[in-house]
């Protein structure tokens, strides 16, 4: 589709003269990129563009299955109720955020600790890296699954630390609003850390080697090599993976909808828990639509400061 | 697109070899003399904090119920066969195995077309394209699940593996995407403009000189589709409405109900869901890091 609206008309070319081509080298060069990303463009636009796009067309409407006759067009209803009248909507807010926030950097603290250990030449480095990497491939629900048999009451990690003396039987760290927090948290490091090491492990191979030789004839420590080589080398990447991270991070839902299902007494629910809970328990579709197309907004406004930050597609190839 | 290359670019010379660090060099450099201690310990602590979630779901897996041992002794296989028979896990991994393997060949194909051509060429829509993929991002999969629904409901494929595969597939293209089109960047396109005066067209020369070189970019990407579509959930909890349909985290979760949470199942569940990305995993993860520095995320 993008190739027949925009493809300009090749301007003294014989009409035969593009479809002999085509025939030779597969499609005549001018189109040729468009047919490429046509099947990821059009995926993206039936898939993410129009979904999008109806979400803020429902978020003006009552719609509701369960309740027919009160549908139809709503006007601003749905986000003035969001902000004057909707007793989970901040709290929802405010905890996504602190979520995110201790979340990414925490991940960010340990993963740049820990790509900077694993880029160190050590015997063993390869198995090491293998081992602190692998829970990377793990992921929500399982992550979710391992760590309700480690907080579980009865047979988790408490029940033996109790036999050692510390703390009682039968706590139960996800029930309880204490400690479900720093529960979650952990949990989610747990698999986390290693995706953001990764992520900057990959950018500190890129340091060029030569500019701490120098450094070192000049006679800076480790710490000072750290400061004014490293960090800012890879100062963009942690930037980007920040930004990308807290993303992910404010939008998953898999671990936290199964590790405490947004409990005990709502004391975990992100607003992505709150909304998918509006539109798939309580079918409030028009309703949740209008908190998605809020959350949507924050949303664009990371993207943007991402943009700002990155100049993503400056400088084309 | 540069004009044709003066013959034998292809076999261009390496650069010439900087000459070898002063043999006699006695210590080693500042960046290579952590003291041991410094590396080992901070990694043995975070390795114990990695590897006792894993253990304590292999040792609740094989420990027969009710044993309140911290040693894998006597092992048990019933908790398995119970999982996969009669929680009908065998038909989940099934389920996720197919999906993940089509989301993997789906993804690469059309995330390498599409990162060949913003690669490659200058197109008038190119910037808005790549902007569209930026912003995709930060679409959250969840909070389009009704409209999702509705689609694949006037597709007729609610609750069908096709529609979860191509919602995995879409919110997998946009980073893949990225990702090829780095790696193809680094791959000189002189390289491919001597082949195509060798008499290749722009599609076999693609094929014979580019695509090897790819390949470990192209692991790297397949395996995350992979990864992502065996690991995701909510996709598959509200699309696939049959049991036999299910995958393996929706699975998991249903083996998770709050307090009688039969754990000996849940854990053989979870060694079962980890297995296929633990191998993919160990196959691709001296991959990874190169994968993802090449591509890297940096525009």
């Amino acid at each position: 589709m993008a190739s027949a609206v925009t493809s300009p008309p090749q301007a003294g070319t014989p009409q035969a003269d593009p479809a002999r081509r085509r025939r030779r080298t597969g499609a005549a060069p001018r189109r040729l990129p468009y047919l490429l990303i046509a099947p990821a463009g059009l995926l993206m636009l039936g898939f993410i563009a129009y979904p999008v796009l109806s979400v803020f067309y429902y978020s003006l409407q009552h719609y509701n299955p369960t309740k027919p006759w009160r549908n139809g067009f709503a006007g601003l209803d749905n986000f003035t109720r969001i902000f004057t009248d909707d007793p989970h909507f901040w709290g929802t807010l405010s905890f996504s955020l602190k979520w995110v926030v201790v979340e990414v950097t925490l991940q960010l603290l340990f993963g740049l600790a820990l790509a900077l250990i694993v880029n160190q030449t050590f015997v063993g480095r390869a198995l090491g890296r293998a081992l602190v990497f692998s829970p990377w491939a793990v992921s929500g629900v399982l992550t979710s699954a391992i760590w309700v048999l480690l907080y579980n009451s009865q047979t988790g990690i408490t029940r033996y630390l109790a036999d050692l003396g510390i703390g009682e039987y039968g706590t139960s760290l996800l029930s309880d609003t204490a400690t479900v927090f720093p529960a979650a948290i952990v949990a989610d490091l747990w698999r986390g850390v290693p995706f953001f090491a990764i992520l900057i492990l990959a950018d500190l191979q890129s340091v060029p080697k030569d500019l701490y030789e120098a450094a070192e004839v000049d006679g800076a420590g480790r710490i000072r090599q750290f400061l004014h080589i490293t960090l800012p080398h890879i100062r963009d990447a942690i930037v980007l993976s920040t930004l990308l991270r807290a993303v992910w991070e404010f939008n998953n839902v898999d671990l936290l909808y199964t590790l405490t299902g947004g409990g005990p007494a709502g004391e975990t629910t992100t607003l992505p828990l709150y909304i998918a809970h509006t539109s798939v328990d309580a079918h409030n579709f028009g309703y949740a639509s209008a908190l998605t197309t809020v959350a949507f907004v924050i949303l664009l406004f990371c993207s943007m400061v991402y943009l700002r930050l990155s100049k993503f597609g400056g400088d084309g190839k | 697109m540069t004009a044709a290359p003066a013959p034998g670019a292809a076999q261009a010379p390496p650069p010439p070899d900087r000459t070898p660090p002063a043999a006699g060099r006695k210590r080693r450099p500042a960046w290579d003399e952590v003291p041991r201690w410094q590396i080992y310990l901070p990694l043995g602590i975070y390795l114990v904090f990695t590897l006792v979630p894993f253990y304590w779901i292999l040792l609740f897996a094989v420990r027969p119920a009710g044993s309140t041992s911290l040693l894998p002794w006597p092992m048990t296989t019933a908790h398995f066969e119970k999982v996969w028979t009669e929680r009908s896990f065998g038909v989940f991994f099934q389920n996720s195995l197919l999906i993940g393997i089509a989301v993997l060949v789906m993804t690469t194909v059309v995330a390498l077309a599409g990162g060949y051509a913003l690669a490659r060429f200058d197109f008038r829509i190119k910037k808005g394209f790549m902007l569209a993929l930026l912003c995709s991002q930060f679409v959250p999969g969840a909070l389009l699940l009704v409209p999702l629904f509705q689609i694949f409901a006037e597709l007729r494929m609610i609750n069908s593996l096709g529609s979860v595969i191509i919602a995995e597939t879409v919110f997998q293209l946009p980073l893949s995407m990225i990702l090829i089109s780095g790696f193809i960047r680094n791959v000189p396109y002189s390289l491919e403009e001597a082949a195509w005066v060798d008499g290749c067209n722009r599609f076999s020369a693609f094929r014979i000189v580019v695509l090897p070189l790819l390949r470990p970019g192209l692991v790297a990407v397949g395996s995350f589709a992979f990864v992502h579509a065996w690991n995701h959930f909510l996709f598959a909890l509200m699309f696939l409405s049959s049991q036999s349909k299910q995958t393996i985290p929706v699975g998991l979760n249903t083996l998770m109900g709050a307090d009688s949470v039969d754990l000996g199942a849940l854990a053989a569940g979870g060694v079962i869901a980890a297995v296929p990305v633990v191998i993919v995993f160990a196959f691709i993860q001296k991959w990874l890091v190169t994968g993802f520095s090449a591509g890297a995320v940096k525009g």
